[in-house]
């Protein structure tokens, strides 16, 4: 006889709380008031999602190359298609992304595209885990030393023999690129130095460098980029005249590092005091200490908050047209402007908009995964 | 015999004391700093000097040969008002977006935190995509967008209002609103006065309650007595003054709308993105702030026999806003500084009507750039000291 006991077996859940029809019960009709908002929340997709289907995919116009083909006729009068003229950003991409020069030169263009590849060919290696961090170490000093060298004279041309494309001439996408990458780059180093001056225990040296941050943080970035244009060129001595894209970027550049000094800062200040004072004890100094101790500790503390200030700066650069460069924003809005275009600013403004959300997103989305990874729980 | 301490010191070279390696640097430091700030001086007073510019405040007595179309609170006027006006009004109209952007992007950005943790699977993901739009698609668009994309053409002429109701239309030449006209100054302030005495009561009133919560344990219905106060006491004050306030509502003229208080199409506009752009990030303020009051909170109280909606009031919530008020502090400094983007729509705040159009037709960059820092300033110094004031408070409030 077998005394073990064998309990039933369980009976299966409820058919309505399980698969499909359980996670819609569960998610979407929970309460009468969920299902009132679910119907309400579908009521409002579908007023919206098939119109911009429509207009963006089904109604577009892709082909062609000049505005006849988004023209349609109606009662023999032209009138614009009712969908999306995407031959408009087509035919201008060039302009759009490497700025007016580039775009009547056809023949130079393989500058700026050149660069762009070297760029993320180098880029890529960077994000990815897998490379080891010696190869990793040695691309990003090539990235910050060389690569600008060689990215300047290839854009600029008067350096290796090539037709010239003066800084002036620049715009586009690729305005936007320099502008953000060089602010973010020329910030960096002084970002380390005030920050590190606001914490020392030298008075002067502290409210020197507290002023300096909390000035920049303090004024708006338009009314910097303002005093750059307005004030720099009383300050340089008469003779020197810099072009508006290098004032742009000494504006930017201080702006930015009162940011990163103070997402640094807030690395410094996360640093466990066991860490001073073991340095300390070692009989290190005080650059050896925060050399080989503290900074590298809170370098990698601080990387998404400095990655978060990046994007922040991505961003930031779209107002630069209010000084008159032409940069992502301000080129395609002088693009819908041009007369035989007229009329196309809000393809215009949708592309734009597409582009900066993939590459902010994707941007942030790598650096909330850098924070996850880089959370080794060794918190205090 | 024992070493006097002194002894140690002595040993010690002079480059190698901290003290004296201090004071070294700080002497090095500033004097680089100084040599820096009087090249910069000198080559400033001989490039103005070549340019025929002195500079000064003189100019802001001068008349300003320009007209502002937008000056809500000030008679500002082409031919008579100075340059200092020229900054009054740009101050104002600064604050006055900015005052309207913070009320409305607070209310919108709680709406936003709290439907992002709603049981609703769809509701939730709505509510993500408004904050990731937003947040991943730069101002300066986003005010570009709606001013050329949507409100441009969608806004009717004055002749064919949206008529939103309450005596409030949309229209091209803005938001119209109406306006409350004294009828009688001595019953009007009469009004004002006990509506002021009717709140310092509720405020005596409510201490006077916890007071006697706190001894007895007797409950005393404040919210309800407040609310009931509030609506029926101001409408009883009113008729028994004999209405000393009537409401003007705008009316459509020939051809314009008259009456009534008009916010401008530029205004409207850059309110309206400010206000959507700031609510992406204070609903995630608000998320950020709510998740961070842990789930033993409200159990705990739920066990003790608290019931839900005490529970939130007075468990939940007052853990969570210490999380959320100070970032949403910083959030209203933003807005405020990113209402400097005005000149994209043509708004007249400080920066454009100052630190451009006043700079361009004086040429005094120096002074004005000066002042319109000073003012920013000033104002990011107050928002850290209210944050710094709020953090102590709540601080000490920890366990």
């Amino acid at each position: 006889m077998n005394n073990t006991f064998t309990p039933l077996p369980s009976r299966t859940p409820p058919g309505n709380t399980i698969g499909f029809v359980g996670w819609l019960r569960q998610n979407l009709f929970s309460s009468w008031g969920s299902s009132l908002f679910t119907i309400f929340g579908i009521y409002l997709l579908l007023q919206f999602i098939p119109p911009a289907v429509q207009w963006f995919f089904l109604d577009a116009t892709w082909g062609g190359s000049d505005r006849s083909g988004c023209e349609t006729e109606i009662n023999g009068e032209t009138a614009d298609a009712p969908g999306a003229c995407w031959t408009f950003i087509r035919v201008r991409a060039a302009q759009m992304f490497f700025g007016l020069y580039f775009a009547s030169h056809a023949d130079q263009i393989w500058r700026p595209i050149l660069m762009f590849v070297l760029f993320f060919a180098m880029l890529i290696p960077l994000l990815l885990p897998m490379v080891a961090r010696k190869i990793k170490n040695a691309i990003g000093l090539v990235l910050i030393f060389i690569f600008p060298i060689v990215a300047y004279s290839l854009l600029d041309g008067s350096w290796l023999g090539m037709p010239v494309a003066h800084s002036s001439e620049w715009g586009g996408f690729l305005l936007t690129f320099i502008l953000a990458s060089v602010g973010i780059v020329a910030a960096f180093p002084i970002s380390v130095v005030m920050a590190l001056g606001r914490r020392s225990e030298m008075p002067i040296i502290r409210s020197i460098c507290v002023f300096y941050i909390e000035i920049w943080r303090a004024a708006p970035l338009i009314t910097i980029l303002f005093m750059a244009s307005n004030l720099l060129p009383l300050f340089f001595p008469s003779g020197v005249n810099y072009d508006k894209v290098a004032r742009a970027l000494i504006a930017i550049t201080l702006f930015q590092s009162a940011y990163m000094a103070e997402a640094i800062r807030g690395g410094l200040q996360a640093i466990p005091k066991g860490q001073f004072e073991g340095a300390d004890s070692l009989g290190l100094g005080y650059w050896q200490k925060t050399i080989f101790i503290v900074l590298p500790q809170a370098l990698k503390i601080s990387i998404p908050g400095l990655v978060n200030s990046a994007l922040q700066l991505f961003k930031d650069t779209a107002l630069v047209g209010i000084i008159g460069l032409h940069d992502f924003l301000e080129i395609t809005k002088v693009a819908s402007r041009s007369p035989e275009w007229i009329g196309y600013d809000f393809e215009g403004l949708i592309f734009v908009s597409i582009f900066y959300f993939i590459f902010c997103y994707a941007m942030s989305k790598y650096s909330q995964g850098l924070e996850r990874k880089l959370d080794t729980g060794h918190k205090t | 015999m024992v070493k006097k301490p002194s002894q140690h010191h002595a040993n010690i070279p002079l480059h190698r004391n901290p003290r004296v390696r201090a004071v070294v640097f700080q002497v090095v430091a500033i004097s680089l700093l100084l040599w820096f700030l009087s090249i910069i001086a000198g080559n400033t007073v001989s490039n103005m000097a070549e340019r025929g510019i002195t500079v000064g405040l003189n100019f802001m007595g001068q008349v300003a040969p320009f007209e502002i179309g937008y000056t809500p609170f000030w008679d500002y006027e082409l031919g008579v008002s100075k340059y200092w006006e020229v900054l009054v009004v740009g101050i104002q109209n600064t604050i006055f977006v900015s005052i309207f952007g913070v009320f409305a992007a607070t209310l919108l950005g709680f709406i936003i935190g709290i439907l992002r943790l709603s049981p609703n699977w769809l509701v939730r993901k709505m509510a993500s995509a408004y904050v990731e739009t937003f947040r991943n698609i730069p101002l300066p668009l986003w005010i570009f967008f709606w001013y050329v994309a949507v409100f441009l053409p969608i806004l009717p002429p004055p002749r064919d209002s949206f008529i939103l109701g309450a005596g409030f239309f949309l229209n091209k030449e803005g938001l119209y609103t109406p306006k409350p006209l004294i009828e009688n100054s001595v019953t009007a302030s009469i009004f004002f006065i006990l509506l002021l005495a009717l709140v310092v009561g509720l405020f005596y009133l409510r201490r006077w309650a916890k007071k006697r919560q706190d001894a007895t344990g007797e409950i005393f219905p404040f919210a309800s007595t407040a609310l009931a106060a509030l609506l029926i006491i101001p409408v009883v004050l009113f008729y028994a003054l004999g209405s000393p306030l009537h409401l003007e509502y705008a009316e459509m003229g020939k051809f314009i709308m008259t009456g009534g208080i008009n916010l401008n199409f530029s205004f409207f506009v850059l309110w309206f993105a400010l206000t959507v752009y700031t609510a992406a990030y204070i609903g995630e303020n608000v998320r950020a702030g709510i998740l961070a009051v842990s789930r033993g909170q409200s159990e705990a109280a739920h066990s003790l026999g608290v019931r839900h909606t005490p529970t939130l009031r007075l468990v939940v919530i007052p853990q969570a806003m210490r999380v959320i008020i100070p970032p949403t502090i910083s959030q209203f400094l933003n807005l405020t500084k990113n209402s400097s983007l005005a000149v994209i729509v043509a708004y007249e705040d400080i920066v454009n009507v100052f630190a451009g159009v006043a700079l361009n037709n004086t040429g005094q960059a120096l002074p004005i750039i000066a002042i319109t820092v000073l003012l920013y300033g000033t104002l990011s110094l107050g928002t850290s000291a209210i944050l710094n004031w709020y953090n102590k408070r709540v601080q000490l409030t920890e366990r």
